[in-house]
């Protein structure tokens, strides 16, 4: 006799166990499937590690400039070893507190590897033998991993994914990065700030070509000027892997083809959702290129089947998936027939996205260029760090937020900075796009002095050409 | 030493204002008295005069810079003992340039004041900043729609599949905000009435029929005689049918007919295109208790002036009882007012959009009357057209008044 849930989360990540958690708080009867780690790649491999690498990074960074502020620090050398095991230490204790948060919610955890069977049955092949679950709806919330390149797929020796930089053996000399997205200048901007020789290779004409040009822009320059090699339109033609290193061909902007040698390649070219053998195509569920087509509330075209996350279309953030995870929580007990609960879709253009090189960036909804291109009247401002006294007094003079509104409504329609600590700013314009603020009431808040945040302020006041402080 | 000229405050309830126009420039010497501006203040536009001596050293507030707050400093005056030395920066700048407690003049559209004013008690609508505003730039009603954010919130997209009000036409102009500038209390002991529906219909509808529809006024002195001669025998051939037509109802004919022979004046501008309708509905203005409304005779030149005369009636006691249905009271060509019975000898009216006319019908009275050079006696009324100029120029709307006259002054036509 199978065990027979309300609810049965496929998945543990950011998404399913944030949807296991709504889900029982809404008195369904819930269980979670995990084949590795509870909390997925974000807590263990992903997000959170990473953060804990590159503050290690950045206080190593301040150390060496310890001068600047008037402070003597000799000595510096950064342990390895130890940076990576206090990022695994941090991975470590997140990890248990999603084995508590199942636990306080009363959420059976099943550890293995599920398949979807069809009827609401899914069966879950673990360590110590399988079994069969039940479960009225299921929600599909296997994440995704990092695209291999054809020629040269990951080895973990030389050739890297994420994970395998996350958990380095040793030290690149001298690294090569294909793909300058978020997780490409993350790891970039982590190894160089760590001493090696870092050169970033990208296909489009500029780095992190999700974000506003302005901010590509300044990135680079910044990037170089701490030293790294950054190469814009340009391809990786072969890859030679040797015990030694890994030669490579690359094709620049020219078109000409140069051949250097490094000690390990990051391979940070996308992601593929993981949607095979799990039961799908059996099931009949509509997928593109292993991407489930869903509704605004999480329903795939087959009933008591639903998909958050990383299976789902984009943006692939983590923060994305826990939110369609309440979402279809609530969906799925509405459907159930709680009348408490008023799920909404969310709006994608109010997902903001934050990516930790050295400077950070952050944004939300269009760039001026997307909304050029969209047909809005734009008003776009901008405000750079160096008019702000709490940047100055931090020793962080670089950067700028840069607001653009539609000039006609004066909708806010998206927001794009890059500086120090921007991706703990940006929420402020995201609860006022969520809200629908117009300029005016942007204007008419009140930012503490003296804070980073005055800059909000500023942006939209010099997109009125009213700034104050430029 | 330098002085600060700052926004005067006119009038006692004065917060802002615009600046209309500046009369002097930078370099210029003033001395008191001398007019250095002009301001428009809520009510009026006023000369600013110069109290102290000077030349001016930089204007500060560009000129058509709006909402300007009372205080803010529109110019420096350098003083007399001062070599002024114009900065030459200080040539008139969008106010962009100046002091940050001024609007800047490229803002989009600055919200009317009106969007922020927070709704009466109890009727609280629950919508996004940016909802409110892009209804109030599409004239959306907040109150008849429903939210689909979070609690119900109205947000953009609500407002944005929205309908602008409704017209009482096919053609719906973008109403204009009603301009309800909050009215001082100056302890002038008075009642406040809470608007019903139909008045609030007619100040929106009248307001934005005055502030977007360019009016001209074309008025003609019309003999009444053989139509009053006309009347009377009519009515004592139609006794028998319990049948008692009044001008008004011969009127309601003779313009259906007029705007027929005149079609280039029955009309509606529908902002890229002109409605041409082949048939005058009139709508007629009836006072009912709870305001002005205009029931319609649908196809007036069509109709008998018997039928016309016995329509009218059942329409205008449905008007009195506030029972008329919208289908007879939204639509119309053009539109008839008669304020005759009240003695008033001519007026012009506001036109009714989306129509592009309104006839303004005064008294009959007895006038001197020149008739083939010798002074008689005649009855005449004046009639004055008002002609959305957009749509029909002035000649047209002549000639629809001749033809008015016309019909009037010969109404045998008028029962033919």
């Amino acid at each position: 006799m199978a065990e027979q849930y309300d609810v049965i989360v496929l998945g543990s990540g950011p998404g399913g166990y944030v949807a296991a958690i709504r889900a029982a708080q809404l008195g369904l009867k819930t269980a979670i499937v995990e084949r590795e780690n509870l909390g997925g790649i974000c807590l263990n491999w992903g997000c959170i590690p990473t953060k804990a690498l590159l503050r290690s990074a950045e206080v190593l960074h301040t150390m060496q400039h310890a001068a600047s502020y008037g402070l003597a620090a000799d000595n510096i050398r950064a342990d390895l070893d130890a940076v990576v095991k206090r990022s695994r230490g941090v991975a470590k204790q997140l990890n248990q507190g999603v084995t508590h948060l199942m636990k306080k919610n009363k959420i059976a955890v099943h550890m293995g590897v599920g398949t979807l069977k069809g009827g609401g049955k899914l069966d879950v092949q673990g360590e110590k033998g399988s079994e069969t679950l039940s479960a009225k709806h299921i929600i599909v919330a296997t994440g995704a991993r990092a695209r291999d390149l054809p020629f040269a797929p990951a080895d973990g020796k030389r050739v890297w994914t994420y994970r395998h930089a996350m958990t380095p053996s040793e030290m690149p000399s001298k690294l090569l990065v294909i793909g300058s997205g978020a997780i490409g200048i993350e790891f970039a901007s982590f190894y160089n700030d760590m001493g090696a020789e870092v050169t970033v290779v990208e296909m489009m004409d500029r780095i992190v070509p999700v974000e506003d040009a302005d901010v590509s822009t300044f990135l680079e320059r910044a990037l170089k000027k701490q030293g790294m090699t950054i190469m814009t339109g340009a391809g990786v033609e072969a890859l030679a892997v040797s015990g030694k290193g890994v030669k490579a061909k690359l094709k620049g902007k020219d078109g000409k083809v140069s051949e250097a040698e490094y000690s390990h390649v990051i391979v940070a070219i996308g992601i593929v959702p993981n949607t095979e053998n799990i039961g799908l195509e059996a099931l009949g569920i509509t997928a593109e290129r292993g991407i489930i087509a869903v509704d605004g509330l999480g329903r795939t075209n087959v009933p008591g089947v639903w998909a958050i996350g990383d299976v789902t279309p984009g943006p692939w953030l983590a923060h994305k998936a826990s939110h369609e995870g309440v979402t279809t929580a609530e969906a799925i007990a509405q459907a159930l027939g709680n009348k408490d609960v008023h799920p909404h879709a969310m709006d994608k253009r109010n997902i903001p996205g934050c990516t930790y090189c050295h400077p950070q960036i952050a944004s939300v909804g269009l760039t001026e260029a997307k909304a050029k291109e969209a047909g809005y009247a734009v008003k776009a401002g901008t405000f750079p760090f160096i008019g702000n006294g709490k940047a100055i007094a931090l020793g962080e003079p670089e950067g700028f937020i840069k607001t653009v509104f539609d000039a006609k409504t004066g909708e806010l329609l998206g927001a794009h900075m890059i500086g120090a600590e921007v991706t703990e700013l940006i929420q402020g314009y995201v609860v006022g796009k969520t809200l629908e603020t117009t300029e005016a009431e942007l204007m008419a808040t009140v930012f503490p002095h003296p804070t980073l945040s005055e800059m909000l302020h500023e942006s939209v006041l010099a997109a009125y050409g009213r700034a104050l402080h430029v | 030493m330098s002085i600060a000229i700052k926004m005067p405050a006119l009038s006692p309830t004065m917060e802002e204002g615009t600046l209309a126009k500046w009369l002097v420039k930078v370099g210029d010497k003033v001395s008191s008295g001398d007019i250095m501006a002009e301001i428009e203040t809520d009510k009026a536009t006023m000369e600013f005069e110069a109290v102290d001596e000077g030349t001016i050293v930089s204007i500060d507030v560009a000129e058509g810079s709006e909402g300007v707050k009372v205080g803010t400093v529109i110019a420096t005056l350098a003083g007399e003992d001062e070599a002024a030395t114009p900065a030459p920066k200080a040539e008139a700048k969008p106010a962009a340039a100046a002091p940050a407690s001024v609007a800047p003049v490229p803002a989009p559209a600055p919200a009317p004041v009106i969007a922020a004013a927070p709704a009466p008690k109890g009727e609280r609508v629950i919508a996004s900043p940016l909802a409110k505003r892009i209804a109030e730039q599409k004239g959306v009603d907040l109150k008849g729609l429903q939210g689909s954010g979070p609690g119900g919130r109205i947000v953009k997209a609500d407002v944005e599949g929205a309908q602008p009000v409704a017209g009482t036409g096919p053609v719906a102009a973008a109403p204009a905000p009603i301009p309800t500038a909050p009215v001082p209390d100056f302890g002038i002991p008075f009642e406040a009435e809470k608007l019903n529906n139909v008045r609030k219909t007619i100040a929106r509808r009248l307001t934005e029929a005055k502030q977007t529809i360019p009016h001209i006024y074309l008025t003609v002195d019309v003999r009444l005689d053989a139509l009053l001669k006309l009347r009377g025998e009519l009515n004592k051939a139609l006794e028998a049918d319990g049948v008692k037509l009044s001008v008004n109802d011969l009127l309601i004919k003779a313009l259906a007919k007029a705007l027929i022979r005149v079609p280039k004046c029955n009309v509606s501008f529908a902002g890229d295109e002109l409605r041409k309708y082949s048939r005058a509905d009139i709508s007629v203005a009836v006072a009912a208790p709870s305001g002005l409304i205009t029931p319609i005779v649908v196809d007036a030149a069509a109709k008998g002036v018997a039928q016309i005369s016995t329509e009218m009636k059942a329409l205008a006691d449905k008007a009195r009882e506030g029972k008329l249905m919208p289908h007879e009271y939204q639509g119309g060509t053009a539109s008839l007012s008669n304020l005759g019975m009240f003695g008033i000898k001519q007026f012009d009216a506001v036109i009714n959009p989306p129509q592009a006319m309104i006839l303004a019908v005064g008294a009959g009275e007895q006038r001197p009357y020149v008739v083939d050079g010798a002074l008689s006696v005649a009855t005449v009324m004046s009639a004055t057209g008002s002609f959305d100029h957009r749509a029909i120029d002035g000649a047209d709307g002549a000639a629809l008044m001749q033809a008015f006259k016309d019909l009037v002054e010969n109404p045998l036509g008028l029962v033919a």
